[in-house]
């Protein structure tokens, strides 16, 4: 059983609503960058949710994914908490993270998700340990790693490729073409027509999708999960989408027209799925309506939850660092308060 | 002399090889979910030969041969490791360890930290490091440096048949990334090691493997039984305590600082370059901890900031040994 089932109408009801939420969060974490509460930068995947909701979608709630710098949707998509996620994303002890993490390392491992990555194409090596360790605990599950157009040109995601080709292991690459690896048009950076292409030199299957398609994306998905539990390994999928908003909030955007935007914002993967079911009678355009406005009022909650959350203490940067205590560290951190305590010298001196 | 650790043991004699060799198996044993991956530690039973009939005993899924991809297997090791297995990979030459770098350096160095303490990472690299075998500067070289230096990573360097075991299996026991460094001039080094399949050193503590009064050298890998045979040589001249570092990450400033607290003089003697490096870092916590007690400059054995070369004239020249801990103990003497 996939955790969302399209084939059945309640499940298409929660995709819908789980790319709203996705389109949502994104929306107002970019408001909020905008306005200077969210430190750091954050990268949004707007545009780009059918991808990883027809990706989890077809996979079980068991199942490990590994994600990207652009990595809110995937945790979304996966099954994670609003709330914990904006509290990350403003740097609270609440957060998915206690605050260490942020926008691009968000990670849950109670949901199976190994983290959003600051590392284009460190993904899929991690993503093929997981699928390693479903080998030889001979489990029945699947490891999906979620790359951008980018990552492809990475050394390290072939060597990952190779290897989950050469032991079989249940790994399925999703590369999600957003048209430009960062600011360089795709195919200023490869000279494959099709990334999925790739798939040939591994001797895997390769399939090539509508990323704006939701349905598309799953079926993709779904037959590589199978192919991948019957042992026969991995299979490389590119699903051609597009990012409506830079490469990261605050970018000029350089690169590309806003004719080519707009052209992409037609095929926008949310509107295109909520017609489909309205025209099904499924979904009527009131209680689409509805579906956003709860959305759009669960995000707010998420803000609100995010704001109120406490700042982590400046201690606390500390922790974490290893599973038990290393005195090195406390060393330098009582060296370094003994010194602001006690003037230049060291405390005893 | 013995260590404290083989106080009340049975032992048995056996090399570094064979420690490393009987630890994995010992541990393999006990826990299925140890497994091994690098490159020719199966079939063709490890190119130096450590990880031997393993193979036999354990199979292609428990002794796995990896492609020749260092970034792809040591990723996997960390995904791996993240998800519930506790693997042990293998850098044939830790010269090789730039190719794998960023899943070191970002990921499986960084996990438990970015995701808030929320998660294991039971991974246990080991690597062979050091000149010696006239294999030139890309199979010779040393990076345990690099690895105690990187926030979120243990290093150890075991100098001894009976540090190799217990620090092993303290690594793979351990719940955090450890890099068990083996000099490869050691592995046929042998001595008494304990039989008790339970016996751990901890890691993060030194050894005092001979107790002097005069000159204290702390040593690591090849160069702890290097400066063992000089103290015997100096007796009755110059009393040498040697301390057998073991842990680079966490290190052991207290058993430094005592033995300084006696002897006032320190050399410091490790087979990495020398600036930035391994030594710079005991020299400090000494000067931290122990400055009233120091006598005389302290004194640094090591790699004269060269790669290793091919030529064995050009080869030992740079290479620190027992007449370089010998020199610079008689400087201060």
């Amino acid at each position: 059983m996939p955790s969302i089932d399209l084939e059945s109408e309640q499940g298409r009801e929660e995709a819908l609503r789980r790319m709203l939420t996705i389109r949502k969060f994104d929306t107002k974490v970019g408001e909020h960058f905008a306005d200077g509460e969210i430190p750091g930068f954050v990268h949004l995947y707007v545009g780009e949710e059918a991808v990883g909701v027809g990706a989890c979608a077809a996979l079980e709630e068991d199942d490990y994914i590994t994600s990207t710098h652009r990595g809110h949707g995937h945790c979304i998509a996966k099954g994670l908490d609003p709330n914990l996620m904006m509290a990350e994303v403003f740097g609270k002890r609440e957060g998915y993270c206690n605050g260490k993490g942020g926008s691009m390392h968000i990670a849950d491992m109670d949901a199976n998700m190994l983290g959003a990555n600051g590392i284009v194409g460190a993904g899929p090596p991690l993503g093929a340990g997981a699928a390693l360790t479903i080998n030889q605990k001979g489990e029945d599950r699947v490891a999906l790693s979620f790359l951008g157009d980018g990552a492809v040109a990475q050394g390290q995601v072939h060597e990952a490729v190779n290897l989950a080709s050469a032991w079989d292991l249940p790994l399925i690459l999703l590369v999600e073409n957003n048209q430009y690896g960062e600011g360089t048009p795709v195919s200023d950076q490869h000279n494959l027509e099709k990334l999925s292409d790739t798939a040939g030199a591994y001797d895997i299957p390769g399939i090539h999708v509508d990323g704006m398609d939701i349905t598309a994306v799953n079926e993709a998905v779904a037959e590589a999960r199978e192919h991948a539990r019957n042992g026969k390994g991995p299979t490389f999928i590119e699903a051609d989408t597009y990012r409506f908003h830079g490469h990261f909030e605050g970018d000029e955007e350089l690169y590309r027209d806003e004719d080519e935007v707009e052209e992409w914002r037609k095929r926008d993967p949310i509107t295109d799925f909520s017609e489909r079911l309205i025209d099904r009678d499924e979904l009527t355009e009131e209680k689409f309506e509805e579906m956003q406005a709860e959305i759009e009022s669960e995000i707010e909650d998420a803000i609100a939850y995010a704001k109120d959350a406490d700042e982590p203490v400046p201690e606390e940067a500390y922790d974490d660092m290893f599973s038990a205590n290393v005195p090195d560290i406390e060393r330098f951190v009582q060296q370094a308060n003994a010194r602001t305590d006690g003037g230049t010298h060291g405390g005893e001196f | 002399m013995a260590s404290a650790e083989l106080e009340g043991q049975e032992t048995q004699t056996m090399t570094v090889r064979e420690a490393i060799r009987e630890t994995l198996r010992e541990e393999m044993r006990r826990d299925e979910d140890v497994i091994l991956l690098g490159e020719d530690i199966g079939v063709m039973q490890g190119v130096l030969d450590v990880t031997g009939d393993l193979y036999n005993e354990f199979g292609p899924d428990r002794v796995r041969d990896t492609p020749i991809s260092e970034a792809g297997y040591m990723g996997a090791a960390t995904g791996a490791a993240a998800t519930g297995l506790r693997p042990v990979p293998e850098l044939m030459f830790s010269d090789f360890i730039g190719v794998s770098m960023e899943q070191i350096m970002n990921q499986m160095a960084k996990m438990r930290y970015m995701f808030g303490g929320k998660i294991e990472m039971p991974v246990t690299v080991r690597a062979t490091e050091g000149g010696g075998m006239g294999a030139a500067s890309q199979h010779s070289g040393t990076v345990h440096t690099w690895i105690a230096h990187f926030p979120g990573l243990m290093a150890v360097t075991p100098g001894t048949p009976e540090a190799a075991k217990g620090l092993l299996r303290s690594a793979i026991r351990s719940d955090d990334p450890v890099f068990f460094f083996e000099n490869k001039m050691i592995y046929e080094q042998s001595g008494e090691v304990p039989t008790d399949e339970d016996f751990t050193i901890p890691l993060g503590e030194a050894s005092v493997e001979r107790e002097g009064e005069d000159v204290t050298v702390v040593a690591t890998q090849r160069l702890v039984g290097e400066s063992l045979s000089v103290a015997d040589e100096l007796e009755g001249d110059t009393d040498v305590e040697v301390i057998d570092l073991r842990s680079l990450y966490p290190l052991d400033t207290d058993t430094i600082a005592e033995s300084l607290d006696k002897t006032g003089r320190l050399v410091v003697a490790d087979e990495s370059p020398l600036s930035y490096g391994t030594q710079a870092e005991v020299v400090s916590r000494a000067v931290e901890d122990a400055f009233y007690s120091l006598d005389a400059p302290i004194q640094r054995v090591g790699v004269p900031d060269t790669h290793i070369p091919f030529s064995p004239s050009l080869e030992g020249e740079v290479l620190p040994d027992g007449d370089d801990v010998r020199n610079a103990i008689e400087r201060i003497a």
